[in-house]
């Protein structure tokens, strides 16, 4: 029988919280039954809109779960021991992100049994093998690392051969590091190449550099600048929830930094990327930029809160040194980030797809169905419960485990 | 001395001031394919018509009123063609001694991303299992395997019909078909003659005339993909509207 840690969730408190999301969760699963069963008409996505909501959300989720690849790169290969105490909160979030994704992706195709035909007949050219592989390697990696945390929970580490298995899965963690840094690296850049390459759809399309999009690069950019806002923001509601001081406030301060100074290169980047777009691209596609905002729901608004409500405003916020010290800073901004992340993947999944090509199809508006929100929700507990027991379970702060033991 | 194969590329010219809209195009596509039938009452943008007519008026009033028919198809583009480099696991080809762009749906998984990638918005999912009205089963044309629940599908210049073309001349011993061999479902049903259908490398042939027409346009030209439908109108206000000129220069925006 695995035990909880000593100084975690009380059964009479942790239980009426699982039983919760649980609930949420059974509902999400039979919304997926329903879709996997009888077919994708169950949800409002149609011949316009091939992607919907679970894209956006798996783009999303993705780029928050960068914070997992990126810490793991920072503390084992460049040694940044601050973030010593989020690390294993990381690789959760990392593995309950990515596998959470996959699943959704799984339901979102109509044939997923064929799945594995992408291993099979590759598509070399195509930015979506590329996520394929990458994803599918990187969930392997995250799971090799969130095998040794699992054995440190007191109960298993009694058993000397897991004990020994921990010790030698904790040392080859460096090798695992790189390799998950140089996976996520592709990944997160090909899902942004998924938009960039499309040469038929200008609102997507990019200048390439060689064969990439910039679309490669500023996703990249953007995954690693919100991952440390998104690990922050998650420890800090683990924190307030659990009523105890999870992290040390040096490991928020150094995220908080590196977050806000990536952001704003990434707000530059992007800044650029859209005035190259919008004077050159689109117009020698034959689309004025204009014609992209002119429908109310996707107007110059959603480009204004992007780059510069969601994106400069926080990233100035967080390079401050006296503004992060604030804690209600440190809450808003980095909630702010992850809001303009989710943003830009919205505004290239759905709103590349409301916009007509051709002259004479209508602008067309998507909103999802109530068995897609179910699918969300029930991903959405899923990531609440795994990271619950995780916490509940697993010594994921040293901190924390440190003043059990004093 | 080895025989070269001489390198076809199928097109279609459509003579948009001959369409009058009747859409028997339409049916004899989805009788000719086996396209199913979505059940009544189902959501916009989630049929399956292989070509669509859409009707286009040019927003005056009368009598300066105008409107065009323009059946839109799956586009055979032949440049840069939108939805091949995007299909993860190569489900969709452009046959190189054709030109024809070949949908796999025995491939496919159905992640749709060649549907948002196509600029002609002429990809179809099978949102629902195939199902025909009863009674109607018989007409299914036995040379063309029905899509299952969960693939895209389109228009592949009526690729059952090419094939028994090419089985027929094998069997006759030859290794080209004849022109008149192959005709696609919507050229032939189109009362006014306003489909034609062939060879645009063979110089000679009607289709090639009418393409290299003074009337004649592609949709979205300015995109670059070259597709192998071309329009005919006399129309300006409809070539204005279809083709789109690039604002700029087209310059180094595509690698």
């Amino acid at each position: 029988m695995i035990e909880p840690l000593d100084n975690r969730a009380p059964t009479r408190v942790f239980l009426p919280w699982i039983g919760f999301w649980m609930a949420i969760f059974a509902l999400g699963a039979y919304c997926t039954v329903l879709c996997l069963s009888q077919g994708l008409f169950h949800t409002n996505m149609n011949n316009r809109f091939g992607f919907g909501i679970w894209i956006f959300l798996d783009l999303t989720v993705i780029a928050l779960g960068a914070g997992a690849f990126f810490s793991a790169f920072l503390l084992y290969i460049l040694k940044k021991q601050a973030l010593k105490d989020v690390i294993g909160a990381a690789v959760v979030l990392g593995f309950i992100c990515y596998s959470g994704a996959v699943v959704v992706l799984a339901i979102d195709v109509g044939q997923p049994l064929r799945a594995w035909f992408t291993f099979w007949h590759p598509n070399a050219h195509s930015m979506l093998a590329e996520v394929t592989f990458c994803l599918t390697l990187y969930l392997l990696v995250l799971a090799i690392e969130y095998v040794p945390l699992i054995l440190k929970n007191p109960s298993l580490s009694k058993n000397v051969s897991l004990l020994v298995f921990e010790g030698q899965l904790h040392k080859v963690v460096v090798v695992f590091a790189g390799v998950g840094a140089i996976l996520s690296f592709f990944h997160q850049g090909s899902l942004g190449g998924l938009y960039g390459v499309m040469n038929g759809r200008p609102f997507a399309f990019r200048e390439h550099f060689f064969i990439w999009p910039s679309t490669f690069f500023l996703f990249i950019l953007s995954a690693i600048a919100a991952g440390p806002s998104f690990l922050i923001l998650i420890n800090k509601l683990a924190s307030k929830i659990s009523k105890k001081q999870l992290v040390r406030k040096e490991a928020y301060d150094f995220l908080g930094r590196i977050s806000g100074w990536l952001l704003l290169a990434y707000v530059g980047l992007k800044s650029v990327d859209t005035i190259v777009w919008i004077n050159h691209t689109a117009p020698a596609s034959g689309y004025s930029a204009s014609e992209f905002f002119k429908e109310a729901s996707f107007g110059t608004w959603i480009l204004f809160a992007e780059i510069i409500l969601f994106g400069l405003l926080p990233a100035l916020v967080l390079i401050n040194n006296r503004l992060r010290k604030n804690p209600l800073v440190m809450i808003v901004a980095p909630l702010l980030v992850c809001i303009g992340i989710a943003i830009n993947r919205y505004v290239m999944t759905l709103q590349s797809q409301s916009l007509p090509t051709l002259p004479f199809e209508e602008f067309v508006l998507y909103t999802p169905s109530l068995v897609e929100i179910g699918v969300f929700g029930g991903m959405l507990s899923y990531g609440v419960i795994v990271f619950s027991l995780s916490y509940r379970y697993l010594p994921l702060f040293p901190g924390l485990q440190q003043k059990a033991k004093t | 001395m080895t025989k070269t194969t001489p390198k076809k590329r199928y097109g279609m010219v459509i003579d948009i001031d001959r369409c009058d809209g009747c859409g028997a195009c339409m049916v004899a596509c989805s009788l000719e394919n086996n396209v199913s039938v979505v059940p009544a009452g189902a959501a916009p943008h989630r049929g399956l018509t292989w070509i669509r007519v859409y009707s286009v008026t040019n927003k005056k009033e009368y009598p300066d009123s105008d409107t065009a028919y323009l059946p839109v198809s799956c586009q055979h583009c032949g440049n840069e063609t939108p939805c091949v480099g995007v299909c993860p696991q190569s489900a969709v080809d452009v046959d190189p001694k054709n030109g024809i762009v070949s949908q796999i749906p025995e491939r496919c998984m159905g992640c749709r991303y060649c549907m948002v990638a196509c600029p002609y918005h002429a990809r179809y999912f099978n949102w629902w299992d195939p199902e025909w009205p009863e009674g109607t089963e018989h007409l299914l044309n036995p040379g063309v395997t029905p899509r299952m629940r969960g693939v895209v599908e389109k228009c592949n210049f009526c690729h059952g019909r090419h094939h028994a073309a090419q089985e027929r001349a094998a069997s006759e011993g030859r290794s080209e078909i004849e022109p008149n061999e192959y005709q696609t479902a919507c050229a032939e049903a189109c009362p006014n003659g306003a489909i034609t259908f062939g060879d645009l490398a063979d110089k000679n042939s009607e289709v090639a005339k009418l393409a290299a027409g003074p009337e004649s346009f592609q949709l979205l030209k300015s995109l670059g993909t070259e597709p192998k439908i071309y329009y005919l109108t006399q129309r300006g206000w409809v070539r204005d509207m279809a083709t789109r000129t690039p604002l700029i220069s087209k310059g180094q925006s595509h690698d």
